[in-house]
């Protein structure tokens, strides 16, 4: 059970590396419109997060938010369809990079408005409460958004209706090109559960194991009932706010960002602790593979798909079929 | 179950019956909003379980979030935004999500979110409580807008929100809440959102009105009448998608306009329909369009600054014969 947990947590971190990878590549071919966030650096945080989940619990995601699906089990060639705006993509062209969202995998969408998405997680979790389905929903955020006043008023009405959410902060640092020690009066956002009486979990959010477990507590405890746990996984960002951006300035220092690519590197980390858990290095290689032959049938399948007819803007707006002006 | 009787109720009666009826229609449709516990102690919901009332803190952007997640996995919120301009604090989530997620997504959602203003008028509330936002929202694309100005149009209407499966916003003039009259008691009464009313029929001139201005409007079309001038006026009740059909074939009968709306004059709702009748009607006019709307002021305390302000059946009948 933990070796299968353990070969699919570490396929699906090769995934979203690779997905990050091939995008950065298209980008620089210019197959890719508009920007791009890399998630790279962060995929323990996100597929620890998401291990922990039932395919039919709900997440919700940012604008820096590729893995996310990807950590929840989604298919990767609709996913890279979008982002190369086809008409084969999971949101048929309409969302692209920032807005993936695959509810046949429990992601209900991933706003590029910061902090969006966390009222809509617990709002998910409002329905599956009222509806007493034992789901769970799981909100993604940055620690930007943890500024953002629906991240305290979410906090607070999850608290005090006990309702069955996770708000998980992938800490990596910097709000765009910020420093968080900027911008928060102390560095843990999960100090801040405190004060809507909830628990508040600080893990490493470079270590798969440190994430999955604390998220499997707050998992149990959501669907028990005894309501939400605010966790908050420190991680990095290895890649610019935004793949190709050019940043005018030294907000970061090279060598932190030299420290976390080669002594904190998440998909690395976990391959050494497979190793020592008795993987061989055959077994490791075979998921490798498993990874890259995805990829690259995904950008294959992206590229041969077709753009949508611009026609097809003027649907999908309301539920039902509406004539709209030109 | 369905009836055909009904009963003399006033416009919030009906809205708050309206609202009974779906709350125990439909096990999916909950109420969100602040204060709502005390009036669900007063039996105003019915009888439904506690836990589908949900008494908030004062966070409208953070409830109105939430409702739209609720909306987007299964429920059918109803959020009681109360006074008006509450609803800006909410209006990051009502455009950003609601509108749009459905287009964003590919259609992967639907978004049955139902969201209540009132918009309070005329009792020195000052700028702050006193506002008409609907034409922002018109400017949304996905969101559906309804006015009614009666209690029977409260009724049909709220309840087509509720059942409707995108976002709509329900805007209403608090100084219609005591206006009464006989209103079906029939559960499976809706109107169609989108559908225009022609609330007095009239071969001279049209007057066009918007929300709460209606009673003005049909004072104004009386006073005329005894100056031999035939007023027909049509109640919009929908702003979001407007029925410009029944704005144009009423103007093909008059070749006359005026069209009233308590918002303020620039980019109002009086705005948007004079410009399609400058589009698509201007052939039907026999004299320019005329608006009867609030000037950009933001609304004053005192109650001598604020009366003159506003559309009244004075000022109506006075466009109305400029254009005879």
């Amino acid at each position: 059970m933990k070796n299968d947990i353990d070969s699919e947590a570490y396929l699906r971190m090769l995934k979203i590396r690779g997905f990050e990878q091939a995008i950065t590549k298209l980008i620089t071919e210019g197959e890719v419109a508009g920007a791009a966030h890399s998630s790279i650096g962060q995929e323990a945080a996100i597929v620890g997060a998401c291990m922990a989940l039932n395919i039919d619990d709900y997440i919700s995601g940012t604008h820096r938010s590729h893995g996310h699906p990807i950590g929840k089990g989604a298919k990767l060639n609709p996913l890279m369809a979008e982002i190369l705006g086809k008409v084969t993509g999971v949101c048929k062209g309409r969302g692209g990079s920032m807005h993936l969202t695959d509810t046949s995998v429990g992601s209900i969408g991933e706003s590029a408005i910061v902090g969006g998405g966390i009222p809509i997680a617990t709002g998910a979790a409002l329905t599956a409460q009222v509806l007493g389905t034992k789901q769970v929903a799981l909100a993604f955020f940055g620690d930007g958004a943890s500024n953002e006043g629906v991240f305290h008023e979410s906090l607070n009405m999850a608290a005090i209706w006990k309702l069955p959410v996770i708000f998980f902060c992938e800490n990596n640092g910097y709000a765009a090109v910020t420093p968080a020690i900027q911008t928060h009066g102390q560095p843990d956002v999960a100090k801040r559960a405190v004060g809507y009486g909830i628990p508040g979990v600080i893990v490493d959010g470079q270590v798969f194991d440190d994430v999955y477990k604390a998220t499997v507590e707050a998992v149990e405890r959501a669907r028990s009932g005894a309501g939400p746990t605010l966790i908050e996984a420190k991680t990095y960002r290895f890649d610019e706010h935004c793949v190709g951006l050019f940043i005018n300035g030294n907000y970061r220092p090279a060598a932190e960002v030299e420290h976390f690519k080669t002594e904190r590197d998440p998909v690395t980390l976990f391959r050494t602790v497979l190793a020592a858990r008795g993987f061989s290095e055959d077994a490791l290689k075979e998921i490798e593979t498993q990874a890259s032959g995805l990829i690259d049938e995904a950008v294959a399948f992206a590229k041969a798909s077709d753009y949508p007819d611009p026609e097809e803007a003027f649907e999908l707006i309301y539920a039902e079929p509406t004539i709209i002006r030109r | 179950m369905s009836s055909t009787n009904t009963k003399r109720m006033t416009y919030l009666d009906a809205l708050g019956l309206a609202q009974r009826e779906e709350l125990e229609r439909d096990p999916t449709t909950i109420m969100i909003g602040e204060d709502i516990s005390l009036y669900a102690s007063g039996g105003a919901f019915g009888n439904i379980d506690a836990k589908r009332i949900r008494s908030t803190p004062i966070s409208e952007c953070g409830f109105a979030g939430m409702a739209i997640g609720a909306a987007m996995t299964g429920l059918r919120p109803i959020v009681d935004l109360t006074i008006a301009n509450f609803i800006y604090l909410a209006a990051d989530p009502i455009i950003n999500q609601a509108a749009r997620v459905r287009y964003m997504t590919g259609g992967q959602f639907k978004v049955p979110v139902t969201f209540r203003a009132s918009m309070w008028h005329g009792q020195s509330n000052a700028a702050q409580h006193s506002d008409r936002p609907y034409p922002m929202f018109m400017n949304v694309p996905g969101l559906k807008i309804v006015v009614p100005a009666t209690p029977t149009d409260a009724k049909g209407l709220l309840k087509a929100a509720i059942r409707d499966d995108n976002p709509v916003l329900v805007f209403e003039d608090n100084d219609l809440w005591g206006m009464k009259e006989d209103v079906t008691l029939d559960t499976d009464f809706v109107l169609p959102i989108g559908k225009a009313d022609i609330k007095r029929a009239g071969s001279d001139v049209t007057i066009i009105s918007v929300a709460g201005c209606l009673r003005h409007c049909l004072k104004a079309a009386e006073a005329l009448a005894k100056e031999g001038i035939s007023a027909e006026v049509v109640d919009l009740r929908t702003l979001l998608p407007l029925d410009n059909e029944a704005i144009l074939t009423s103007l093909g009968k008059t070749g006359r306009i005026v069209i009233v709306d308590y918002a303020h004059r620039t980019a109002g709702a009086a705005a948007e329909i004079a410009a399609i009748v400058a589009e698509d009607g201007f052939d039907l006019l026999k004299k320019p369009v005329k608006r009867v709307v609030t000037p950009d002021v933001p609304i004053p305390f005192s109650p001598g600054m604020e009366a003159p302000l506003y559309p009244s059946a004075h000022s109506i009948a006075a466009a109305v014969r400029q254009l005879m």
